[in-house]
């Protein structure tokens, strides 16, 4: 590992002008993926600005009915968090699913979004792999793609988001708080991961020297039903192969509100717009959920070793739907 | 020659300065003051700086769990923490978990290290502080409430979580034993609940 400056902020302002003034520097929370990646040769950053102290671990109730939860707060404490268990579930849920029980201690909010793939091309520096070095090729491809993606992909990457939380923000209708060089900014959670297109090197929208500082949960979706599932190589602590996370409101017998995002199958948590359209209106019955759940699936461009990932990922959705809209038998 | 002229340079004088950081650190109760290259993990300086060699060096990388041990009382990788950001902390490794025995002779050992023994929960031992500190802190977070990924999400917020089997197995998912002695781990960390 090279050398490198650290310093430890007390405020965001100053960690965004201590992470200007050092061309080259990272922003370190808790550091389960940043520092493995600096072992791996991955990152090579000329300092670190310590974010994992500043006051951003609070989870609180808006006035307006909303739930703010600091960047800085543990995987573990979110997952705990009274409101969060009830009234965001698949949040709480997703949290669990992913690491153990120790990283889920030191993983922050702000950074479970900014983790990276977990694609063995990019963890190796002596493979080719767009993301880590633009224009070096992909050599997952035509290589080792067991968990690549089958959604969105471009020529470029197939790379998948490996995290579990950032699924349920999609699905649940969260937003991104940020904050940087030019003020203060939301995005939505399900449009905060990008897709990888010509520029698999931009995992997210955010921009240079922007900071995460929160990521707040609607009212609209707070106490809804929300489940999230996951089917993973081994019964815990593994990345997913496939997951689902998913809301839905029912009233007098129709789906007035669904929020669905498919996990492990796409370089972004993969919000399911067509499924949700197909939906909404309907009655929640075993064939409107097959036919919502294929109308999304249809887009995926399996390769020659992830095709297994669309059925799996079929029935995970249909099992969660149909628990969904039958709440007495969860 | 040009490599070693390199890192004598950037072992004195501003440089070096600006890659180490005075840093105090609490372990296993006492104070050390330490002058930390900034690329130290916790593992590396309570092994090698602190001689405390329970913590082991497994994977290096966050995925095993040999190197768990508690910081302010919550479990946590060594191996991917940087000691300079655990300034003022709290650590406890394996080592601190021995008690005051009738004697005073300070070789008591934790409940939970005389259930590994009374049940036989390893075979090469590599695994065993880690496990240890592991479970642990599963058992103080199930105390404080934390849910798993298998506890009913019907059960109540804030009330601590009765853990079982299935608790037990899931919440030391990470720590792996690749002697495969899980069920005599299990065994153990059960005798301390019950």
């Amino acid at each position: 590992m090279k050398a490198f400056d650290y310093v430890r902020a007390t405020s965001v302002e100053e960690a965004c002008a201590a992470l200007a003034a050092r061309p080259g520097a990272r922003f370190l929370g808790g550091g389960t993926n940043l520092v493995d990646l600096m072992k791996l040769g991955v990152e090579q950053p000329v300092a670190l600005v310590d974010v994992g102290r500043l006051p951003l671990d609070a989870v609180e109730e808006l006035p307006d009915g909303s739930l703010r939860v600091g960047a800085m707060d543990r995987n573990s404490d979110l997952a705990a968090h009274p409101a969060v268990r009830d009234r965001y579930p698949a949040l709480s849920q997703a949290l669990l699913a992913g690491a153990s029980g120790q990283l889920r201690n030191a993983a922050t909010t702000g950074g479970n979004l900014l983790q990276r793939t977990r694609c063995p091309y990019f963890q190796d520096v002596s493979k080719p792999c767009n993301k880590r070095v633009p224009g070096s090729g992909c050599g997952a491809r035509d290589g080792v793609h067991h968990d690549h993606a089958v959604l969105g992909t471009s020529d470029h990457c197939i790379a998948t988001h490996p995290s579990d939380m950032a699924v349920a923000l999609a699905a649940l209708d969260a937003k991104v708080e940020l904050y940087g060089p030019g003020g203060a900014r939301e995005v939505a959670a399900a449009e905060f991961h990008r897709l990888p297109g010509d520029h698999p090197e931009q995992d997210t929208e955010i921009r240079p020297g922007e900071l995460i500082t929160g990521v707040v949960l609607p009212a609209a979706t707070g106490g809804l039903p929300s489940l999230y599932r996951k089917a993973r190589d081994r019964a815990s602590y593994a990345f997913a192969l496939a997951s689902v996370a998913a809301m839905l409101q029912v009233t007098d017998g129709v789906v007035e509100r669904a929020g669905i995002a498919f996990g492990a199958l796409a370089h972004r948590p993969w919000r399911a717009r067509v499924a949700e359209e197909a939906l909404v209106g309907a009655a929640p019955t075993a064939a409107a959920f097959e036919r919502a759940v294929d109308l999304e699936l249809s887009a995926a461009r399996p390769l020659r070793d992830n095709a297994y990932k669309v059925p799996l990922a079929r029935s995970l959705a249909l099992d969660v739907l149909t628990r969904l809209a039958e709440p007495a038998r969860t | 020659m040009g490599d070693s002229q390199h890192l004598q340079g950037e072992r004195g004088g501003a440089s070096a300065s600006r890659h180490r950081t005075d840093t105090t650190l609490r372990v296993n109760g006492k104070p050390h003051q330490l002058t930390l290259d900034h690329r130290r993990t916790l593992l590396d300086v309570v092994r090698e700086d602190l001689g405390l060699y329970g913590a082991k060096k497994g994977c290096d990388h966050g995925q095993c769990g040999a190197c768990t041990v508690l910081v302010d009382g919550r479990r946590v990788n060594s191996c991917l923490l940087l000691a300079v950001t655990l300034d003022g902390s709290e650590v406890t490794t394996v080592e601190g978990l021995t008690g005051e025995g009738p004697t005073g002779d300070g070789e008591q050992p934790h409940p939970l290290q005389q259930a590994f023994l009374d049940r036989d929960a390893f075979q090469c031992g590599y695994c065993t502080p880690g496990q240890i500190c592991s479970a642990i802190g599963a058992l103080a977070e199930a105390a404080a409430g934390h849910p798993s990924r298998v506890t009913d999400p019907r059960a109540p917020s804030g009330r601590a979580v009765p853990l079982d089997r299935d608790e037990i197995r899931e919440r030391l998912s990470g720590n792996l034993c690749r002697c495969g002695a899980y069920p005599r781990i299990v065994d153990a960390v059960e005798d301390v609940i019950a």
